[in-house]
């Protein structure tokens, strides 16, 4: 089990971790999810003792990192940024890992067999792929057949072949009653591998449920509803136990209205009771992806999106529910 | 590009089971950073310009310094070679070849930061310390082997050319010409000559702890070289030109100014330090280096 309390890491003025606190259980697969520079490198580094956290701890089975002994026989990582001399071997890159753990070499052997680099392992890793290097990565992660895993975006440059053999492998190793954390910026790789989901944006927690919850919240029906007449619509809406929201009138048309909760038919049925012109009325489902960057629209590190003076995510223009209110108590979900 | 396999599918049932648990300390973190300095081509590649490097302009030089004396030239009367002969032998050729010990010394662990294995090795030892202690005592036990074998072969190989040559000098005192002869014998066994020869592989061993200090607190390969190489060549051997008692002072205990004492055979006149104490100041200098290096390395985000 990995937890993170307070989790707080700044960099000169720049805060890239804001007290993050979570928990990653065992026998399931947890997803690390956030726009690119929302902290998920940098809380696992802080989990793995690798950078100083301004406040608060992270601990793995109760202990912090810097605390085991012979580390990689409890945890594995795999870290973003390659962290493998190009002139070594994989073999030797291994060794001297398993070294340090007394580990036999026999063991880096199964393992190169793990990963399927047996054949290749005495070369230099210059010449390597950057899935071959991910899978020397993984293969170093396995080393110390360890109950928690740490996998910074694990797929990325692999191709669709590696890609089904790293989820494959993940959800066997969850299976097996590990801890499994693995971080991606993609919601629809999440979606086909993660169990439970720990959202960030900005290094703050935006959400901290099982993906199945997430996913039923994310892509939640929207209805867009035009009228002349909106204003008085939205309330007549919000009465009947929908959620309206006003959009940005766009190139002169009437006022339209964002529904949540609320059927079409419904809101159809609404207004012609009160008489109200309708000049549109689209039931709209929103996709995995397009839910997951509107949720966290406002925290995308580069993006222009704005933040309000307590540093939440400001709501989203449309239909999706303000973000805070999707943060739950960590494990609460299961 | 090799072809490689698509990795096999995997099953719970297939995968091996974890080894037993062995304790193994620093032995196995000794043994680590020994596959690790082993295991890249930059180590053997160093070592063997070390080794070439030394051994031949020791004994390019010691030749052509003889032979411009049998053929009169003054300037190589200069050089040494007939008062000090020992001090000649292994200051040539060591003296371009330590560059090579510095080189590796920073590039053992700036090698780390610039490819990542720092990440890796620390996620390793997260304490950190250890890493710093085994990587210094593992380069320091191979840099003294090879330092001992290149020191001593220089020696040899000095010896047998300036054995038994006999120089011819001419020169005027007080108006009248003069005439000297002199054999030139350079042997273990003459005073202070096996604590040089010997002291020249110390030398090249703290020389490399050095560098390896300097490495790890600057952390990049270019920037660390440059450093130590500056000072080493530059930055120590100018400070010899601070005026007065200070300026010598201040001189004397530089790190290799101090340090490169022991490597000599015959102390040189207003010496300050003795060769053991001007040793021990390099060794002391390298120990503060190494322990900032290690309090930084905990420190600092990896």
């Amino acid at each position: 089990m990995i937890e993170a309390q307070d989790l707080t890491k700044r960099y000169g003025d720049k805060v890239a971790v804001d007290h993050l606190t979570f928990r990653v259980e065992p026998g399931r697969v947890t997803g690390f999810l956030g726009p690119n520079g929302a902290g998920k490198s940098t809380t696992m580094r802080l989990v793995l003792g690798l950078d100083r956290p301004a406040a608060g701890r992270a601990t793995i089975n109760g202990r912090p990192y810097i605390q085991l002994a012979q580390p990689l026989r409890t945890v594995g990582a795999l870290l973003e940024a390659r962290s493998m001399h190009p002139g070594r071997s994989a073999r030797n890159h291994l060794l001297f890992l398993a070294q340090t753990q007394g580990l036999p070499s026999r063991r880096v052997d199964e393992v190169l067999d793990l990963v399927g680099l047996r054949e290749v392992a005495r070369k230099r890793t210059r010449g390597y792929s950057l899935g071959m290097g991910q899978r020397v990565g993984i293969a170093a992660a396995m080393l110390g057949d360890p109950s928690v895993l740490l996998l910074d975006e694990p797929v990325n440059g692999l191709d669709p072949e590696g890609i089904l053999w790293v989820r494959n492998l993940i959800k066997q190793l969850a299976r097996e009653g590990r801890t499994i954390f693995v971080s991606s910026h993609l919601m629809n790789e999440m979606a086909v591998t993660a169990d439970h989901l720990i959202v960030i944006g900005r290094g703050k927690l935006i959400a901290d449920c099982s993906t199945r919850e997430f996913i039923a919240r994310s892509s939640e029906k929207s209805v867009l509803v035009r009228s002349p007449d909106a204003d008085r619509l939205a309330d007549l809406i919000a009465a009947e136990g929908g959620k309206a929201i006003a959009q940005q009138p766009s190139d002169g048309q009437a006022g339209a209205l964002s529904v949540t909760h609320l059927e079409a038919p419904r809101i159809g049925e609404i207004a012609a009771a009160n008489r109200i012109v309708l000049h549109e009325l689209t039931p709209r489902l929103a996709s995995l992806e397009e839910a997951f960057m509107e949720l966290t629209a406002g925290s995308v590190e580069y993006g222009g999106g704005e933040t309000t003076a307590a540093g939440a995510p400001s709501a989203p223009s449309a239909a999706t529910p303000p973000a805070a209110s999707a943060a739950t108590p960590p494990g609460s979900s299961q | 590009m090799t072809a490689v396999s698509p990795p096999p599918p995997i099953t719970a049932a297939e995968r091996p089971a974890p080894p037993p648990a062995r304790r193994t300390g620093f032995a196995g973190r000794l043994l680590s950073e020994w596959t690790k300095i082993r295991s890249v081509r930059s180590t053997a590649w160093t070592l063997l310009i070390f080794v070439v490097v030394s051994l031949g302009l020791t004994g390019l030089l010691t030749w052509l310094t003889l032979h411009s004396l049998n053929t009169g030239r003054n300037g190589a009367r200069d050089s040494g070679i007939l008062t000090d002969p020992v001090n000649f032998i292994l200051g040539t050729g060591l003296g371009l070849g330590q560059l090579a010990i510095c080189v590796l010394g920073a590039l053992v662990i700036t090698s780390e930061y610039s490819s990542g294995t720092i990440r890796a090795s620390l996620l390793a030892v997260p304490r950190r310390y250890p890493v710093m202690l085994a990587k210094a005592l593992v380069f320091a036990v191979l840099v003294f082997i090879i330092g001992e074998i290149v020191a001593f072969c220089s020696f040899f190989i000095g010896a047998v050319l300036v054995n038994g040559q006999t120089y011819t000098l001419h020169g005027s005192v007080a108006g009248h010409a003069v005439t000297a002869h002199r054999t030139l014998s350079v042997s273990l066994s003459q005073p202070g000559v096996l604590r040089a020869v010997f002291g020249s592989g110390l030398y090249l061993t703290v020389l490399g702890l050095f560098a390896l200090a300097i490495g790890s607190l600057i952390r990049h390969t270019a920037g660390a070289i440059t450093a130590v190489i500056g000072m080493v060549l530059v930055i120590f051997p100018l400070a010899g030109l601070l005026p007065d008692s200070w300026g010598a002072h201040v001189h004397a205990y530089l790190p290799t100014i101090a340090g490169q004492l022991v490597t000599q055979d015959k102390p040189t006149a207003g010496q300050l330090l003795s060769a053991w104490q001007g040793f021990g100041v390099f060794c002391a200098w390298t120990a503060l280096l190494l322990a900032a290096a290690i309090f930084l390395l905990e420190r600092r985000d990896a």
